[in-house]
């Protein structure tokens, strides 16, 4: 090092264009090259302990398995349920994003604009555990009386067979997972709303087309690719949230749509979260195993979700 | 401005085609939601129906009001215009009712809770009333610290690799995308990745409050390397280059102008990625364990922290809920109150020390 700290007398190698080569250089390109390969190292690094982990799950049985028969009739209802969570907190957080980011990058005035996009990200800094509090404590207890009304008025339909009498049902869970899941969706979607050409927008305008005509003409066309990865990306953090639906959902594992009943279905990472204190011997490895499954479904659909946003931003 | 008298021209006649059509008044969106609050209060009275259901209704009645009555006078496209947006800005509201009322309770809720007992007592041998965070607080600090001294040095040496070093070659491509995929990581996964490796260096059933720094480093990288790679890319090539005519080594260079240059934004960067993972509860349960008692050594033992705390005070209720519930809602007014300050600290850093780009 001591060659750099005396620029007069440095015995170092000029190649005559700015480029100084010395040992404090290498050193230095040495370490910042291993932070890169650090990691990609890490990502292999929980593939692979997950998988070592994981994987002598696959011969559990009965009572190792939870009393089920093999690893895969374990594994099947906690998709179901992480599914059926992620999909019902789309369905709702999906719309009020888009509405939500088409208000920040176009409908409110310049300044209160920033105000409310520093309300979104309040809304992503709060803890999980705190939605989770404020669910079982608050939604849980304040929305049941909705869930006895929709019971009464469409009980017909199988989504809202019933019995309605406990909010800790997974539709709350996928309310309390849409709110969660809104701040990312409205963040992505403000972006890619505020990179649509302002020509294109003025040629719309100048036409005599109305706010929304203009939106549905140039914004929302160019901006598909980047709506739909930001949905890609709102469902893997749905699908891997945990503690919201650990601890608003009074879960029983079974397989069942009927959205407000006291039989629930639980999600993967719930599961974890709720049994991994007492586990003991091969059950640590069959809930590692079902970690696994949702690493790879998350990695799969953010994969995707990342792909599809780049393709969008080359084509842009 | 506003006319609403002329009406549309019958066609043919050149000559007395009006330049202004018809517009509603500006007030016309307040007067019709005001209308719509009016009637669905009235309605609700005489159903007696609840809060709740009067809202919808006023929703409902401002969302036909409003438009019918732009159809009638501005037509119909200027009409849709006028529902979208008022249904827009619905969306909105809706969407920060949550944070409101998630705001309002913690506050109400966990303000009773808290008392210098509540900060300086550990929950040791405590049943029932009575007892503190002080335990999980110094867990989540000791934590958090750790993982932030493992996260720094290589998210920032990574995105230095990555703007400085790569010259956007093959494994930076690699590097930045797996970087984004990282951010989408579950955080319990995470947990789990630490305690399988931690089993196979100590064997079953570890528990230690390093292994949550490993976990929630594996979370903080990514968000570190991102915001400093942002912040790196922002720095203005003629800075480089006019220290390379000095003949400033290339390493030396960013350590001495680029680093400086950046810093305020990677600062920024860093405590909101702080912010993040101190919330973080799945893996620190998996890992780290939850305890009753104070541990000062994050390398032995369970150590209880704030998150996890909350967790356990709701799900191992014990023969005393009540008091257990008005802990675990002061514990998550102290942790909305950590997390905000270091939020509100990164934007007072942000824009205090703006960055001397010289633009």
């Amino acid at each position: 090092m001591s060659t750099t700290d005396a620029p007069a007398a440095r015995p170092t190698v000029d190649d005559g264009f700015g480029q100084v080569t010395g040992r404090g250089d290498s050193v230095f390109r040495g370490l910042a090259t291993a932070s890169g390969y650090i990691i990609m190292l890490a990502l292999a690094g929980v593939a692979i302990f997950l998988v070592l982990e994981g994987w002598p799950a696959i011969q559990a049985t009965g009572e190792q398995a939870y009393g089920k028969d093999n690893i895969v009739l374990f594994v099947w209802p906690l998709v179901f349920g992480t599914l059926l969570a992620a999909v019902l907190s789309l369905l709702m957080a999906v719309p009020l994003a888009i509405g939500g980011a088409l208000v920040i990058s176009h409908y409110a005035p310049r300044p209160l604009a920033k105000t409310l996009g520093y309300l979104v990200d309040l809304l992503a800094a709060v803890p999980s555990v705190v939605y989770g509090l404020w669910g079982i404590g608050f939604l849980a207890p304040a929305i049941l009386p909705s869930y006895q009304w929709l019971q009464d008025k469409l009980g017909w339909l199988p989504f809202f067979e019933g019995p309605a009498l406990s909010g800790r049902t997974i539709l709350t869970a996928s309310i309390v997972l849409a709110i969660m899941v809104l701040p990312i969706v409205t963040a992505i979607c403000r972006e890619v709303f505020a990179q649509t050409p302002t020509m294109h927008q003025e040629a719309a305008l100048a036409l005599g087309a109305t706010r929304w005509e203009m939106i549905r003409m140039t914004v929302f066309p160019y901006s598909r690719s980047g709506v739909v990865s930001a949905v890609m990306l709102g469902l893997g953090r749905a699908l891997g949230e945990t503690m919201a639906v650990a601890m608003v959902l009074s879960a029983t594992g079974i397989v069942t749509f009927n959205l407000i009943s006291t039989q629930n279905p639980s999600t993967i990472a719930a599961n974890i979260a709720l049994n991994f204190g007492n586990a003991s011997g091969l059950k640590i490895n069959v809930l590692i195993f079902s970690g696994l499954v949702l690493f790879v479904a998350t990695f799969a659909v953010n994969f995707l979700g990342r792909w599809i946003a780049r393709r969008g931003q080359v084509k842009g | 401005m506003t006319t609403p008298t002329i009406n549309r021209p019958s066609g043919g006649d050149r000559a007395s085609l009006p330049l202004t059509t018809p517009q509603l008044p500006p007030i016309a969106p307040a007067l019709s939601a005001g209308l719509a609050v009016g009637v669905a209060v009235l309605a609700g009275l005489l159903l007696s129906w609840s809060v709740v259901g009067m809202a919808v209704l006023a929703w409902l009645l401002a969302m036909v009001f409003l438009p019918t009555w732009s159809l009638l006078l501005e037509g119909r496209r200027k009409a849709v215009d006028r529902l979208v947006t008022a249904l827009v800005w619905s969306t909105f509201a809706l969407a920060m009712l949550p944070l409101l009322s998630l705001i309002w309770q913690v506050v109400a809720k966990g303000a009773p809770a808290l008392s210098v007992e509540f900060f300086t007592y550990s929950m040791r041998n405590v049943i029932g009333e009575g007892g503190g965070i002080y335990h999980a607080i110094v867990g989540t600090f000791l934590i958090t610290g750790l993982a932030t001294l493992i996260s720094v040095p290589i998210g920032v040496l990574a995105a230095i690799y990555l703007v400085e070093y790569s010259s956007e070659g093959k494994v930076a491509k690699a590097v930045t995308f797996l970087v984004d995929v990282m951010t989408g990581i579950p955080s319990i996964v995470a947990g789990l990745f630490a305690f399988a490796l931690f089993v196979l260096i100590f064997g079953p059933g570890i528990r230690m409050g390093f292994g949550g720094s490993i976990a929630l480093s594996v979370l903080m990288i990514p968000i570190v390397v991102r915001a400093t790679e942002e912040m790196l890319k922002l720095v203005p090539d003629e800075l480089r280059e006019a220290s390379y005519a000095l003949g400033v080594p290339k390493w030396r260079t960013i350590v001495k102008v680029v680093l400086p240059t950046a810093l305020s934004g990677i600062v920024t960067g860093i405590t909101l990625a702080i912010a993040r993972v101190a919330g973080e509860t799945a893996p620190l349960l998996i890992i780290a364990g939850s305890a009753t008692s104070l541990n000062w050594n994050p390398f032995s033992e369970r150590m209880a922290t704030l998150p996890v705390f909350i967790f356990s005070s709701i799900t191992e209720q014990g023969r005393y809920p009540e008091a257990q519930t008005e802990r675990a809602w002061g514990a998550a007014l102290v942790l909305i109150i950590i997390v905000m300050a270091l939020n509100l600290i990164a934007r007072l850093i942000g824009r205090v020390f703006a960055p001397k780009t010289g633009r």
